[in-house]
């Protein structure tokens, strides 16, 4: 081999050096983005940062929110497991799901398929009626819930027993029943919403397709199933996962509704109505860290086998 | 050809049936709440139940006004709203921008870790959060629940989804004609993306004027409460007696909301559309 000449040799030098000296003038002259950007960074660092740590730390420790911290180690997750309304937060969480999410998501799609045929007049109403509860306040929806659902005056209990001749049902009062009424108030509220999505969802699909399944002579219902569901499966996925999420971190429609937020016998409590109580009504700020630190790992869980299954339909 | 009618006008009625059912699940608790709203409260607890009262008036209304001062706890519900909404927007539409149409480096990493922040859950950061702000005496104040959420990675998502599909050369026209960044930000991408705007506002505000659990933590004297907060009080201790009053509150806090979706449904339901699709 030939030996580089010193000249050759501090060329390739600075040839090395110059992205670096580059990147540093790309980012001087790319300081509007920068600045543009800087708010979330600043506040993530802030508000979700330093919070995450911060929360990582009081799991480790008893702490009512005064005077000095005591460090306690592991004793926090040793008592979560323990912890039979926290072990029943996690139950109820997927109990919700496997109740309303069905019936809702069902129900979301057939909505949106009757409204998007233009096979129905006034369209636009009865969209705007499905979707009218979603923009309303749940303290307002809820306790007109409790209203209707009241065991003795309530009007629905008086429906039943006029025209059915149905006992009173105990609506808020009965563990299995609370879990029914909290299951309408949700489908009560996100059933517009979902529908919404839905409706997106299906202009996308290209109408001949349905067309051309009932030229060759199939009906409503299995143009329904075997073209429409089929076609359909990334959005629906989409809103499944929406309300796995959303039924772990329900809070509104729980504490408003049921009473007490979360009865009765802790038949309706979620996750966050447990660790809000813990936090704020118990003033146990590091056990309601190391519980919300608990539902943060499953719900990672749940996330990373959400996003797998995507991964494989979008392809 | 007969039975291929009959079917079809079957298939029709049972698909009007379904669409008034779910109809009338939805409106009724609205109509329910406005009935209860007019009663006195031994007409709400009636044996038989009392469809239409007899003298219906506006006593719960009167009686809201003045001992719970209800337009002042609206007005308060509209400046926290508003105040965050617009926080929101000018945070989120600025951050979308830089995303969307300019190149520089880092840009993809820290894109994907302002997707990933969206993992942690809000119950991680809830004793954290409430603990800084108590710190910076900011408790019983609209601060906490205006700045955390300003600049926040869905809206800026969104809105970098919403500015990608407009083109370049209006930007770069004034470029040329020598504007400033922030220029060309306020008096140019603004007013194209208005629409985007729009969407993304009504869902913050929607969210802003139904919020429970941020003013449960943060807002503690009853004169600075929200709508959502007022309702709820209204039966802690005395139980059932008050309802008249609080379901005039609820028509009350509901009304607002209703006339802005009824005048901006499109535009809400475009934006939760695009939020989820595209998301």
């Amino acid at each position: 081999m030939l030996a580089v000449p010193r000249s050759e040799k501090r060329i390739a030098k600075k040839l090395s050096a110059k992205p670096s000296r580059g990147l540093w003038a790309r980012i001087v002259k790319a300081r509007w983005p920068y600045l543009f950007i800087a708010p979330f960074y600043i506040s993530f660092l802030v508000f979700g940062l330093y919070s995450t740590l911060f929360s990582f730390y009081l799991s480790f420790v008893e702490w009512k929110g005064l005077g000095p911290m005591k460090f306690v180690g592991l004793k926090n997750f040793a008592m979560l497991f323990k912890d039979k309304v926290f072990i029943q937060s996690m139950e109820n969480g997927f109990l919700l799901f496997f109740m309303y999410v069905p019936l809702m998501t069902f129900l979301a799609l057939v909505l949106a398929v009757i409204l998007n045929s233009k096979r129905v007049r006034g369209f636009k109403l009865f969209r705007t009626i499905i979707f009218m509860p979603y923009i309303m306040n749940i303290a307002a929806a809820g306790f007109s819930f409790r209203l209707l659902l009241d065991q003795k005056y309530g009007p629905v209990n008086v429906f039943l027993g006029n025209f059915f001749h149905i006992s009173p049902i105990p609506w808020l009062e009965d563990i299995w029943w609370a879990r029914v009424s909290l299951c309408l108030l949700i489908i009560w509220v996100w059933l517009g919403y979902n529908m919404v999505i839905m409706l997106a969802g299906l202009q996308t699909i290209p109408g001949e397709l349905t067309e051309a399944a009932m030229i060759d002579g199939a009906n409503p219902a299995q143009s329904f199933f075997y073209v429409t569901i089929p076609l359909m499966r990334p959005v629906i996925l989409f809103s499944v996962v929406l309300s796995l999420m959303g039924s772990f971190a329900l809070f509104n429609e729980v504490f408003i509704l049921t009473v007490p937020a979360g009865g009765p016998m802790n038949a309706t409590i979620t996750p966050f109505v447990d660790i809000f109580n813990q936090a704020f009504g118990n003033n146990r700020f590091g056990y309601a860290s190391a519980m919300a630190y608990a539902y943060f790992v499953i719900l990672f869980v749940l996330t990373l086998i959400q996003v797998r299954y995507f991964g494989q339909r979008v392809d | 050809m007969f039975y291929y009618r009959v079917s079809r006008w079957a298939g029709n009625a049972l698909i009007y049936a379904l669409l008034i059912a779910i109809c009338i699940f939805m409106l009724f608790p609205f109509l329910w709440m406005i009935i209860t709203s007019l009663k006195y409260a031994d007409e709400i607890f009636h044996i038989p139940m009392i469809l239409i009262p007899a003298h219906p008036d506006l006593h719960a209304y009167t009686y809201i006004i003045k001992q719970y001062h209800i337009f002042n706890i609206t007005w308060n519900t509209f400046m926290i709203a508003i105040i965050g909404t617009g926080l929101s927007l000018f945070f989120c539409s600025l951050g979308g921008y830089a995303f969307a149409k300019f190149k520089f480096p880092g840009q993809g990493p820290l894109f994907s870790f302002l997707l990933g922040t969206m993992v942690i859950p809000a119950a991680v950061t809830l004793v954290p959060v409430f603990l800084i702000m108590r710190d910076l005496k900011w408790i019983d104040t609209i601060l906490p629940l205006v700045i955390p959420g300003a600049a926040n990675a869905f809206g800026i998502f969104f809105m970098r989804q919403y500015i990608s599909t407009i083109s370049d050369d209006i930007m770069d026209a004034a470029r040329m004609d020598g504007a400033g960044e922030f220029t060309i930000y306020w008096r140019i991408i603004v007013p194209i993306i208005a629409p985007g705007l729009t969407s993304l506002g009504l869902i913050f505000f929607m969210g802003g004027w139904n919020a429970i659990l941020g003013p449960l933590i943060y807002l503690k004297t009853q004169s600075h409460f929200t709508l959502p907060l007022i309702i709820r009080s209204m039966t802690s201790t005395v139980g059932r007696s008050m309802f008249d009053n609080q379901m005039a509150a609820s028509v009350i806090s509901i009304i607002p909301l209703l006339i802005i979706f009824l005048i901006f449904q499109r535009r809400l339901m475009e934006g939760i559309a695009a939020g989820a699709v595209k998301g």
